[in-house]
């Protein structure tokens, strides 16, 4: 079956801004994908595109296999909550979920009132009165209870509370065992690493990486402390540890994911006291691709090829 | 700490509070002054160029003293009176009369639509948008955003009762009347500002609160009317109205000033109320708390139409009303027209129709044109709504949906269609049956009935005009208000205007048949049908080739 979404060379440019500059995404079906990138970096604006809301100025955008311009017939398939949701005043929240639902194609009424009763949610409140995280919460029950095969979700937790992110993150979980596809773009990296089976990460309108997190973790060394009998430091003369130095009697270095073994072989006989191997976390990842020093590269796989 | 300190704390936070209600008003009045920096001399240039435009003009129309009284016979007829003023002067009119009796009515209403704006742009569409959040959460008091507002309100009446006297003066009339019909106009618009301050703490909504002092307003011309209507100089009814204090001051005539101080009072009174609402409201609430109301949609909400009809109702009833009732107290004035012709046959020449029942028909069938300017407005200001839908992401929501553009636009379309109709019936009924009463001939109730309807084409047609402009939207929309306007004032005031032929005869509400007065010629109504249509698919196929602005 070909990609849900496929966003190749995709260029917009509002007036002098450049919004987005040869972006690529692809969306597997099944899949819950979470795209990442710094503020301004061109997610919503990819989104947009995908929405058929905006048109790209070059490159190409599919969203089941088609071009989301003009094509509206699409979006019964699909679902869309924004990061600040406004609702219309006058009617209720229920009403504004039957609304959204009902426009999309249908609401399965079972399940959109136990999302209510999960997100705990009152639907027969002004949607004036709700505050922010409320909001939040009516366009996700109305998409969540929509039969769609596409999520298309652009920070939608913002302003959710612990509990109501917990709720979310069962829900999304759900969603994918019933073999639905989700793209997630998200500044929470908890929810991204808790949910997602792939990522994108875009800088400046151009995708900087995308694979699996296991994929993207490789790209950045395990950072090792050893304290042990022998000289640890030799273990710089292993190809690809990096870094050494010693500090008292602990040694730090870093390592490429596959010089690890060969380090590890190297260290055993010195007389191993303690160990400790911290994998890089999601957090040191993303803010060293989201950092200014950065240079982009095309990545295949997970692996860095220049 | 001793209970010196104390006690010395305590008095510094209450003093402290009391001024701090005010504080950053400076701030937040230069910051308004530069939002309307643009509007202010906008709206001060119209009117001093508007008024020093009608100074060259009307002797060249009115060249001698037998023309000035025929315009004089026509102010003199109570519908006359009851769309411009008491009538001060009538019997030796002269230019300066006319300001005080037929213009100043217009002037002062337009000052306070100016000033209705600006206090809720200030106000409560701050407090709405969220912006005044960020402000308040500044060092910036309880009080402040009003009293900023409250002092731009003057800094822009100022300048149009300057540009006003400027406009006067330019046409050689006396210092002293001149300053009683500028300050007269200012403090029209001065009240009405007042009452947006209130109305801006009793709703949560800024167009609600517009929509309830602009229903002040209506109220106020239509208290002036028919009390001008029924005597010379006003009757009781008159003086309930502040745009008639403006006027009774006599200007060019006999002035006294005292009239203008109930201007003065009832300000301060809408201030004092304003301020003692501030104080009993949190931050972004209304005085009236909101409701709970069903759970579930109804089906009729489930498609763009429903939607859009919903959010629109509220104000096509408010029009529907105020439209209806005007056209009855219109319409119920019919004998008093009959007569006024039957003393003055060459009345009837101007009005360009015959003698008798013909005349209250063709009288009347002026005022359905007068009234189909006032559907058209609200059609432009009706699709002009999808702007703020688009802008707070609404729209979006909506077209990530199965709802196409095409759909959307075409849907939204169909409610101004509906509320235009509605409006357009109800005003025909109104004149219909008033007349119909006042004449005792209900046959004029189905005569007028729907004769409305026959401006439906013209009136979509500046629908349509302002839905292209929706559709470029990086052209703006003021063009389609200059189109609009400049029609409704050729139409209102053609003869005064001196205007080439060419121009005057383009006007297209005078280019509208006269139902039921003359032949219902379909060809202008046709035209106007297939004006609308090529407008509308103008505006579908921009729309559709556009970015949406948010979402
Ligand atoms: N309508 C617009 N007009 C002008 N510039 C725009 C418009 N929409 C987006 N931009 C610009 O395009 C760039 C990308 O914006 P976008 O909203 O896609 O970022 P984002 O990745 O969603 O950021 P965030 O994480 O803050 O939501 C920004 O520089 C933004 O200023
Ligand atoms: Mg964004």
């Amino acid at each position: 079956m070909s990609a849900t979404i496929e966003v190749r060379q995709l260029e917009k440019s509002f007036g002098s801004v450049r919004a987005l500059d040869q972006l690529d995404l692809t969306l597997e079906p099944g899949e819950v994908h979470g795209f990442l990138g710094p503020n301004g970096s061109g997610k919503s604006t990819t989104i947009r595109i995908l929405l058929g809301l905006l048109r790209a100025d070059s490159g190409t955008a599919r969203i089941f296999g088609r071009d989301p311009w003009d094509a509206v017939e699409l979006h019964s398939r699909l679902a869309y909550v924004p990061g600040d949701v406004s609702l219309w005043p006058k009617i209720t929240g229920g009403e504004a979920i039957d609304l959204l639902a009902g426009l999309r194609g249908g609401v399965d009424r079972t399940r959109r009132n136990q999302l209510l009763e999960r997100f705990d949610l009152d639907p027969k409140k002004k949607t004036r009165s709700y505050s922010k995280g409320n909001r939040q919460k009516v366009a996700l029950v109305a998409a969540l209870a929509s039969d769609v095969e596409l999520l298309i979700l652009d920070e939608p937790t913002s302003g959710l509370d612990p509990l109501m992110e917990r709720e979310f993150q069962a829900c999304i979980r759900e969603v994918k065992a019933a073999g639905r596809t989700v793209l997630l773009s998200s500044h929470i990296l908890a929810e991204v690493e808790a949910l997602c089976d792939r990522v994108t990460i875009i800088r400046q309108g151009r995708t900087v990486q995308s694979g699996t997190l296991a994929e993207l973790r490789h790209l950045r060394r395990t950072a090792v402390a050893v304290v042990s009998d022998g000289d640890a430091t030799t273990v710089a003369s292993i190809p690809g540890v990096h870094d050494v130095r010693s500090e008292e009697e602990k040694v730090h270095f870093t390592a490429d994911d596959d010089a690890l073994p060969a380090a590890l072989a190297h260290l055993l006989p010195l007389g191993i006291r303690s160990l400790i191997s911290t994998p890089p976390s999601l957090e040191e990842l993303f803010l060293h691709q989201y950092g200014d020093g950065y240079t982009t590269s095309v990545v295949t796989g997970g692996r860095r090829a220049q | 700490m001793n209970a010196t300190a104390i006690a010395h704390q305590r008095n510094h936070r209450s003093s402290q509070r009391s001024a701090g209600s005010l504080t950053g008003t400076g701030h937040l009045f230069r910051f308004a002054l530069r939002t309307d920096r643009v509007r202010i001399p906008v709206w001060a240039l119209g009117i001093g160029g508007m008024v020093a435009y009608f100074g060259t003009v009307i002797p060249l129309a009115y060249p001698n003293q037998a023309a000035l009284q025929t315009r004089a016979s026509i102010m003199q007829d109570p519908s006359g009176a009851l769309l411009t003023g008491p009538g001060y002067g009538i019997n030796n009119y002269t230019f300066g009369a006319m300001v005080t009796n037929e213009l100043l009515g217009m002037l002062a209403i337009a000052a306070a639509l100016m000033s209705i704006f600006l206090v809720i742009r200030h106000t409560r569409a701050e407090e709405e948008s969220g912006r005044a959040e960020l402000v308040r959460a500044g060092v910036v008091g309880r009080r402040a955003p009003l009293a900023a507002a409250l002092l731009t309100l003057l800094v822009a009446n100022a300048a149009i009762g300057a540009a006003l006297g400027a406009g006067l003066l330019s046409s050689d009339l006396v210092l002293a009347d001149t300053l009683a019909v500028s300050a007269g106009m200012a403090l029209v618009g001065l009240v009405f500002g007042g009452v947006a301050a209130v109305t801006a703490q009793l709703s949560e909504h800024a167009r609600t609160a517009s929509g309830m002092a602009g229903a002040a307003l209506a109220l106020a011309f239509l208290l002036r009317g028919v009390g001008d209507a029924q005597a010379l100089g006003g009757s009781a009814l008159s003086w309930f109205s502040p745009i008639a204090w403006a006027q009774q001051t006599r200007a060019f005539t006999d002035l006294r000033w005292w009239p203008l101080l109930l201007c003065v009072g009832l300000f301060a009174v809408l201030l004092v109320i304003a301020v003692l609402l501030i104080a009993h409201r949190d931050f972004g609430a209304g005085l009236v708390p909101a409701r709970s109301g069903r759970g579930n949609a109804s089906k009729s909400l489930i498609h763009p139409a429903g939607l859009l009809l919903r959010m629109e109702r509220g104000s096509i009833i408010g029009w529907l009303i105020g439209l209806s009732i005007f056209a009855l107290l219109t319409g119920s004035m019919g004998q008093g027209i009959v007569e006024s012709f039957e003393a003055q046959p060459q009345l009837a020449a101007v009005f360009g129709q015959g003698a008798g029942g013909n005349v209250l028909r063709a009288t009347l069938a002026s005022f359905t044109a007068y009234f189909a300017m006032a559907v058209a407005v609200y059609a432009v200001v009706s699709v002009n709504r999808l702007r703020g839908e688009e802008a707070d992401g609404r729209t979006g929501a909506i077209l990530t949906t199965s709802v196409s553009r095409t759909r959307w636009l075409l849907s939204s379309l169909a409610v101004t269609v509906l509320g235009s109709t509605v409006m357009l019936l109800g005003i025909g009924l109104g004149l219909g049956v008033g007349a119909g009463i006042s004449v005792a001939d209900p046959g004029l109730a189905w005569e007028f009935a729907l004769a409305g309807l026959v401006y439906l084409p013209l009136v979509m047609s500046f629908a349509g005009l302002a839905a292209v402009s929706y559709g470029v939207l990086s052209a703006g929309r003021w063009w389609v208000w200059v189109v609009l306007l400049a029609s409704i004032i050729v139409g209102v005031y053609g003869p005064l205007l001196n205007l080439p032929e060419a121009v005057s005869n383009a006007e297209p509400f005078g280019l509208m048949p006269r139902a039921p007065a003359g032949e219902l010629d379909p060809v202008p109504v046709a035209a106007a049908a297939l004006i609308a249509l090529l407008l509308t698919t103008a505006g579908v196929l921009s729309f559709r080739r556009r970015d949406l602005e948010a979402g």
